[in-house]
């Protein structure tokens, strides 16, 4: 119960927040982070519940936005419409990806992930419709009432993802899914004699992974009037996918938004105050810092210092 | 086929000479990847480090193989730190800690990444050499470039001092048996983890030199080591872990194959790096162990 | 002592009050707020070194306009980002400008690629925007507010003169590398029409990825294709990378001519590094010495003595005169309606023709100019590591417009190179 009230409580001071904050700047860098706590609790569905460390969150995301930004150009489709088809989309690439890659182990897993960003990049660059290496530049529409804002419409709409998004991560690690999935992290060769469908699991766990993901790209055109190649599949996203939860804490739901909304600000203060690249450098280190010093997380921090 | 015969025998030759380079900057995570099993995503990065370094040498008037010869010895150096720090960190700790060094070698990757462009800018780095910008005609037609010519010579010598070095020396014969078989190697009186780490060095130090042949070739900038990732694991995952023989035969693979591609009118330089991993996910797919594996 | 000390103290107050009313004078000149204007610049990446040169001119610019008394007396302040050349980062650094820093005014990035994000931005806001050396960038969105300070409105324009050269000799087929990005592909569709209307054959024509270094095989290829004529558009990075391969490999003596589009050519840095290697190459250029712009040989004298503190492009042939020019626009722009209101400025520049040092600017309905005038040229007799060879004139021979025109070219491509 205390869940879903702090869920409508983040959701309702999402909405009052675009209601009475003005400074546009404030969406522009919220949005981000929102987008963050989405790609972060994907993730730590198949990289910490299952224990699969993988770097593919470009291809998922990077398909979802040009889904979403294709489908606007050809037919003008509403940005709800351009969500659902890029979830889709990213879906069916995460159930074809753990379909052939989910049998390589550890390093090999993650390294065909890096495979396969690079190969949606490639597909993206060459193909000329989509803009090419070049780009294509997006008009918006006006913002759907009672929005008077296109930034604040997508702050709020991505807070109600980052909200959806926890809520079926919090479902799955409930759930006989989620007691799957951490018997195979801790030894696939036991779950799999023990009669866990570890195959079917981990499918499923990359399939929602990548629906989320993708979700989680379809506003980025919109957001940015522009989309390329090289930006949206940059493996940076999977870096701060990546980091956020190993920074939060990868055994629960909590650890990922923790881990977004820590790391995810600091970039963007970061950014305004010193520069863009030192912003990379901050999730290095704090990256490397933490998987060294910290591997529960700021979660397990907290757990120790309970005791 | 698309292509012309000549062209097509020049883009062969091309990647033949090309595949040597790319053997020779994988032949250190053969080592550190193949033999020793450590997730060293960061192994690009530290070469384009080194080829800052290079460039760093070359403007205080030294030849740029000559700087790469002198990076090694620091560059073992650091390899054997690195290793130290992953082996106290992750391999003691046990499996599950092996999942979460692909992660810190990552952030690794990134930290040197960002370094290299807060202190050099992303602007292109390149270096100038009797060698650089000339070609050796050929027949009528025919041009090599003098670069790739001279980076491929270095990097089959590199390879084949590596091999002789694995197969002959006490050590190099050590490295190989403690991929194969640890305890044995502890019976025989030798320390599992010094080896290692001496082996980790070798590797980082080929990595130096090989940074100085990459900005040899072309222009360096700071995110190169992400295409590089690509190139170096399909060379070593295609070769068979931990073989000295099937890395340059896998480098001449994917350099051929990346030529080929570059010269193919359809294709052409919108697909050519996508190759390398194309062939990762062919190799994986197919024959996992690779040409050579054990 | 009482008495001393009395006066001692009215000696300190008139002093003080001298002083409180000094600077109040001086304070009055610029007692508002400054007018700001914002602007990202590629002073790292690919188009590093032009920006770095144009942000030299713009400063200069601003600081002129600052001697005068400011605009409608308020100070002006040039705020400048590094974009590094990055497409992905310019929508992020404009909003920051517009929300964060609360410019008043906009200059575009230099350069199409970097600029080509930001047009929607601009568009949905309303904004004025001063475009800098892009090409054909809002052929797409078609934002009215926009003036480009590029001397050439279209393709035609721009690459009459390579085609007439290379159908003076009969040139019948061409080749045509382009980098993936959105100048080079402005640029290598205007060319492939032209190439068409002259009734010329494409035997070679590829795109390649910005990020491309290695270009041994595509100049191979090239050269196996046998064209009359080769045309490139390129950036910096590439065109450097390009002329290296094609010195390496050699494009086949049949070539009459090789170039067109290649940025970066006209950056100093690059010119002094590649030397003799771009003799013959045929490509375009805003400037060179001998071409007698009103005002514009004081400005170089100005912009030397600056560019050599700042150790930045010591000539500044190319970029910074449009980019001074582009802030004179603009000065004359407020000054002619008395306000910084976006809509009014738009409407003056559309009606009016501005005097720069580059001459007389008046803007078509595109925000391009009615009158091209972008040279295209032949690089002859180039030396090796020689700054001062490029001050001179007959270094950079002109071959269009006929008004400028100060030869015609050495053809075939061989020839010109001295081989």
């Amino acid at each position: 119960m205390k869940f879903w009230i702090g869920a409508a409580v983040a959701m309702a001071l999402a909405i009052a927040i675009a209601g009475f904050v003005n400074y546009e700047y404030f969406f522009f860098a919220g949005y981000t982070v929102l987008m963050f706590v989405v790609l972060a609790t994907a993730w730590n569905i198949l990289g910490g519940y299952a224990g699969y460390v993988n770097f593919g969150t470009p291809a998922f995301f990077g398909l979802g936005a040009y889904t979403a930004a294709l489908l606007y150009k050809t037919y003008a489709a509403p940005l709800a419409l351009q969500i659902l088809a890029a979830a889709g989309m990213a879906g069916l690439l995460g159930c074809a990806t753990g379909l052939l890659t989910l049998r390589l182990r550890g390093i090999f897993f993650a390294i065909a992930t890096i495979a396969l960003v690079v190969m949606m990049e490639t597909v993206f660059v060459a193909w000329r419709y989509a803009g090419g290496a070049t780009g294509l530049q997006l008009l918006r529409p006006a913002p759907t009432a009672p929005f008077e804002s296109y930034i604040k419409m997508l702050f709020v709409l991505m807070a109600a993802m980052a909200v959806a998004s926890v809520v079926i991560a919090r479902y799955i690690e409930r759930s006989w899914i989620g007691r799957g999935l951490r018997a195979i992290r801790d030894s696939e060769q036991a779950a799999e004699a023990s009669g866990v469908p570890t195959l079917k699991l981990k499918v499923f766990a990359c399939t929602v992974c990548g629906a989320l993901m993708g979700a989680a790209g379809a506003p980025m055109p919109m957001y940015l009037s522009f989309i390329e190649p090289f930006s949206t599949f940059n493996l940076n996203y999977a870096i701060g996918a990546l980091a956020s939860p190993m920074i939060g804490g990868t055994a629960t739901w909590l650890g990922p938004v923790i881990g977004a909304v820590v790391l995810s600000t600091l970039q963007q203060v970061v950014t305004v105050t010193v520069s863009n690249e030192t912003n990379v450098l901050v999730v290095g280190v704090l990256l490397v810092v933490f998987i060294v010093a910290a591997p529960e997380g700021i979660l397990g921090l907290f757990r120790k210092l309970k005791r | 086929m698309g292509i012309p015969v000549e062209l097509l025998f020049e883009a062969v030759l091309f990647g033949i000479l090309l595949g040597g380079f790319y053997a020779a900057v994988s032949a250190g995570l053969s080592v550190s990847f193949g033999l020793l099993d450590v997730p060293h995503v960061a192994h690009p990065a530290i070469m384009v480090f080194g080829s800052y370094c290079t460039w760093g040498l070359v403007r205080a008037g030294l030849d740029p193989i000559v700087a790469g010869l002198l990076l090694m010895p620091p560059f073992f150096l650091l390899g054997m730190a690195v290793y130290r720090f992953y082996y106290e960190t992750f391999e003691k700790r046990g499996a599950e800690a092996g999942v979460r060094g692909i992660a810190f070698f990552f952030g690794v990757a990134l930290i040197i990444e960002v370094g290299l462009i807060l202190g050099f800018g992303v602007d292109q780095r390149i270096v100038e050499a009797s060698y650089i910008g000339k070609s050796l005609s050929i027949g009528g037609d025919l041009r090599v470039p003098l670069r790739t010519l001279v980076v491929f010579c270095v990097a089959v010598l590199i390879t084949v001092v590596l091999t002789l070095y694995m197969s002959k020396t006490f050590t190099g014969r050590a490295i190989k048996a403690v991929a194969q078989d640890e305890p044995a190697l502890r019976l025989m009186g030798v320390n599992p983890v010094r080896i290692k780490q001496w082996a980790f060095g070798i590797a980082t130090a080929i990595a130096a030199l090989g940074g100085a042949l990459l900005i040899i070739i072309g222009p360096v900038e700071p995110a190169m080591d992400r295409a590089y990732i690509g190139r170096t694991f399909a060379v070593v995952v295609l070769a068979g872990l931990g073989s000295m023989t099937g890395t340059v035969a896998a480098g001449m693979i994917l350099g051929i194959s990346e030529s080929v591609v570059l010269m193919h009118p359809g294709l052409g330089a919108s697909w050519a790096p996508a190759v390398s991993f194309a062939l990762l996910l062919l190799v994986l797919g197919v024959r996992p162990q690779g040409l050579f594996g054990r | 002592m009482q008495g001393t000390t009395r006066s001692l103290l009215h000696i300190v107050a008139r002093a003080l009050g001298a002083v409180c009313a000094a600077l109040l004078i001086a304070g009055g000149a610029f007692a508002q707020q400054p007018i700001k204007i914002g602007m990202s610049m590629p002073q790292t990446g690919s188009l590093g070194a032009g920006g770095k040169a144009e942000l030299v001119a713009l400063r200069m610019w601003v600081d002129d306009v600052n001697a005068k008394g400011g605009l409608l007396g308020r100070k002006v302040e040039l705020i400048a980002y590094d974009d590094q050349t990055n497409p992905a980062l310019t929508p992020g650094i404009y909003t920051k400008l517009l929300d964060v820093d609360k410019v008043d005014l906009l200059f575009a990035p230099y350069g199409t690629v970097p600029t080509a994000p930001i047009m929607p931005l601009v568009k949905q806001r309303g904004l004025l925007l001063m475009g800098n050396f892009s090409f054909q960038v809002n052929h797409t969105v078609k934002h009215d507010m926009w003036f480009n300070n590029l001397p050439a409105p279209d393709a035609e324009s721009w690459f009459a003169g390579f085609f007439e050269q290379g159908q003076k000799v009969g040139a019948k087929s061409i080749a045509f590398l382009a980098a993936d990005q959105e100048f080079a592909q402005n640029l290598a569709n205007g060319a492939k029409e032209l190439a068409k209307k002259a009734g010329m054959q494409t035997v070679y024509s590829q795109n390649y990825p910005p990020a491309t270094t290695d270009f041994s095989s595509l100049i191979r290829a090239i050269r196996a294709a046998k064209p009359d004529m080769v045309f490139v558009c390129s950036y910096p990075n590439d065109s450097v990378a390009i002329v290296r391969a094609m010195n390496e490999i050699g494009v086949g003596d049949g070539v009459k001519l090789f170039g067109g589009g290649m940025v970066g050519l006209q950056f100093t840095p690059i010119m002094e590094s590649l030397g003799s290697m771009l003799n013959g190459i045929v490509n375009y250029n805003s400037y060179v010495p001998g071409v007698k712009y009103p005002g514009i040989d004081e400005f170089l004298v100005r912009y030397q003595k600056k560019a050599a503190e700042e150790k930045v492009d010591p000539l500044g042939f190319y970029l910074p005169p449009f980019g001074y020019a582009m802030g004179q626009m603009l000065e004359q722009a407020v000054n002619g309606t008395k306000s910084i209101d976006q809509k009014k400025l738009a409407e003056y520049l559309h009606t009016h023709t501005m005097q720069t040092i580059v001459g007389p600017i008046s803007y078509n309905k595109d925000g391009e100019w009615a009158q091209p005038r972008m040279l295209m040229i032949q690089f002859r007799g180039i030396a090796d590591k020689n700054l001062d060879q490029w001050r001179q004139p007959g270094k950079q021979v002109v071959l269009y417009p006929p008004a400028y025109k100060t030869g015609d070219a050495v053809m075939p491509f061989d020839k010109a190179r001295g081989k």
